[in-house]
């Protein structure tokens, strides 16, 4: 019993420490491809100011904005705009989101190391992804299928994809749907047949990144947007931010924490 | 703890007691009617804006086009290809095995035999995905020369072997409730094991083993991880066993992040839900029914 008693105490004695700090709590959620970022930013910017913790959730684009709309989150992270019918429902609860972009990201079209094809236009991107072409000799490889693999449906890198690339047509029903980049990277990489397409800082030396329209996947095309397939990363906020989601903000822009965004393989702002 | 049973046993009041265990037996009728009630008020919805024959039979699942298809046939006809797929492979070695290890494995190896199997069981399944993703279809790719390794056959043989112990076991214990007295006057009769276990036994246990087939059918149907991971996710009406298929697991599963909450994506997830629900129910029912067929044949009674 005297055990119990003990744990009990201290679980108490925690828990009013916790309150007795008036502490600030941030709570971040949202998009798998902007979750790197949040994270490596939330724990430097813990260690330089003890007093507020920053809970970190992933869930995907959707989830943090619907959070942000609920009110369950302080920053929603996402790798795509909010949709009209987002913004519509965040106006009706009296949710004014705020956009800020954090870093930008590139999707590189990768393809297995083997395959002789160095260049792609978004026209046979489009063409590969929507059906119409079916044999890398089409595009100037050998006489092979094309396995398409592209992110599932309803992920950020999708989305971006979809509208960039593929201007609104639907992608070929027989196109493989991946949940994650790395299995994409993974299967492109054991594919000798394979095309796919990740975020800029999944791409290994395993599979080969091809240029679009001439423009190489390189940092310098993606912040000017030379790249074809580039896009900015946001954080949501409700209204103009203020206090600690403020600071937490400010803090990832700063110098410092875009040179974090650039650890985790995305392309820094400055 | 001891100092809660010193506590039951000052409230040794047996209706306390009763109360308490009817309680927690009621719970789970309490979640099993939350569920389904989640289900139906989450997954009807989507019945406002397509009627039941386009959803159930339409050909096309573009869930965030613009505008939307909800067809889920190439994602129901993606189950049912693994499932055929999956009990080709379970139902030789699964029931293969239990009549091995009942009928013919001494009782040491059957004691070495059969933790095995059940270890089997024990495997998380995301283990599976990621063995069957990283080892079995690279391999199948480069043994049967096709353009990708993720396709049904791939997660049909992992579905398979993952399969395997619940079916093993069930059928074993089918074996097992055969009485001896059957056994007995079949040998009686001058029958050997062979014509014993063909014409007595096996029939005899035949609907305890359909029993075990349907509720590995049913594991097969309702998993989501492995098959996200090496059936290769593309939502088309499959022709052979080396296309990608997209079972409505890994379609939940992929999706349900990414929907906007109370959109009609969203509703259209747990009308999936809803469809495998009551493709897992159906299959628990019958295989209830040819158990209490069954056990009336051989006047085990209930």
């Amino acid at each position: 019993m005297n055990r119990i008693n003990t744990m009990f105490l201290m679980i108490l004695l925690s828990g009013s420490l916790a309150l007795a700090g008036g502490s600030a709590k941030l709570r971040v959620e949202g998009s798998t491809t902007v979750l790197p970022i949040a994270q490596l930013a939330a724990e430097e910017f813990m260690n330089a100011n003890p007093d507020v913790t920053i809970s970190i959730q992933g869930g995907g684009s959707g989830v943090g904005v619907a959070s942000l709309i609920e009110g369950t989150c302080d920053i929603a992270d996402a790798s795509r705009a909010m949709k009209d019918d987002e913004i519509k429902k965040a106006v009706d609860k009296g949710v004014n989101p705020v956009a800020h972009v954090v870093a930008m990201d590139g999707i590189a079209v990768i393809l297995h190391p083997t395959n002789k094809v160095k260049n792609l236009t978004i026209e046979q991107i489009r063409k590969i992804y929507t059906g119409k072409i079916s044999n890398w000799k089409e595009v100037g490889g050998e006489d092979k299928k094309i396995v398409v693999l592209s992110r599932d449906s309803a992920s950020g890198t999708f989305e971006a994809f979809a509208s960039l690339a593929l201007g609104g047509e639907k992608v070929r029903k027989d196109a493989l749907m991946n949940a994650s980049n790395q299995a994409i990277a993974t299967t492109v990489e054991k594919t000798p047949g394979a095309i796919g397409y990740i975020g800029a800082g999944y791409v290994s030396s395993k599979v080969k990144a091809v240029t679009v329209e001439s423009v190489v996947c390189v940092k310098k095309n993606i912040l000017t947007k030379a790249y074809p397939l580039s896009r900015p990363l946001f954080m949501y906020t409700n209204g103009k931010p203020k206090g600690a989601v403020k600071d937490f903000l400010d803090f990832i822009l700063s110098e410092e924490g875009q040179a974090l965004v650039e650890t985790v393989g995305y392309v820094g702002l400055k | 703890m001891p100092q809660l049973c010193e506590l039951f046993m000052k409230l040794n009041n047996e209706k306390i007691i009763r109360s308490a265990f009817g309680g927690l037996a009621l719970a789970s009728l309490l979640f099993l009617i939350g569920i389904i009630l989640i289900l139906f008020k989450e997954g009807l919805p989507i019945f406002r804006i397509i009627n039941l024959f386009e959803f159930i039979g339409g050909k096309a699942w573009y869930p965030t086009a613009d505008p939307p298809e909800f067809g889920i046939l190439p994602l129901i006809l993606g189950t049912l290809w693994i499932t055929v797929g999956a009990m080709l492979f379970c139902i030789p070695i699964g029931i293969g095995s239990a009549l091995f290890l009942h009928e013919i494995a001494s009782f040491r190896l059957r004691s070495i035999l059969k933790p095995i199997i059940e270890i089997l069981a024990g495997i998380p399944s995301i283990v599976y995905g990621f063995f069957g993703m990283v080892i079995i279809a690279p391999f199948l790719q480069n043994l049967l020369d096709i353009p990708i390794g993720q396709c049904a056959l791939t997660a049909s043989l992992i579905l398979g072997i993952m399969a395997v112990p619940t079916v093993c076991s069930l059928a074993e214990d089918a074996l097992s409730f055969v009485p001896k007295s059957f056994r007995e006057a079949s040998f009686a009769l001058g029958a050997n094991r062979w014509q014993t276990l063909t014409r007595v036994v096996i029939p005899a246990a035949g609907s305890g083993i359909s029993t075990a087939i349907i509720l590995g059918m049913s594991r097969v149907v309702g998993e989501t991880m492995t098959v996200l991971m090496v059936a290769g996710g593309a939502a088309m009406i499959p022709t052979s066993f080396f296309d990608p298929v997209r079972p409505m697991t890994a379609t939940i599963a992929a999706e349900m992040g990414e929907a906007s909450v109370g959109g009609s994506h969203y509703h259209a997830l747990f009308a999936i839900g809803l469809v495998l629900f009551l493709i897992t129910m159906a299959f628990n029912i019958i295989a209830e029914l040819i158990s209490c067929n069954f056990r009336l044949k051989l006047g085990l009674g209930r």
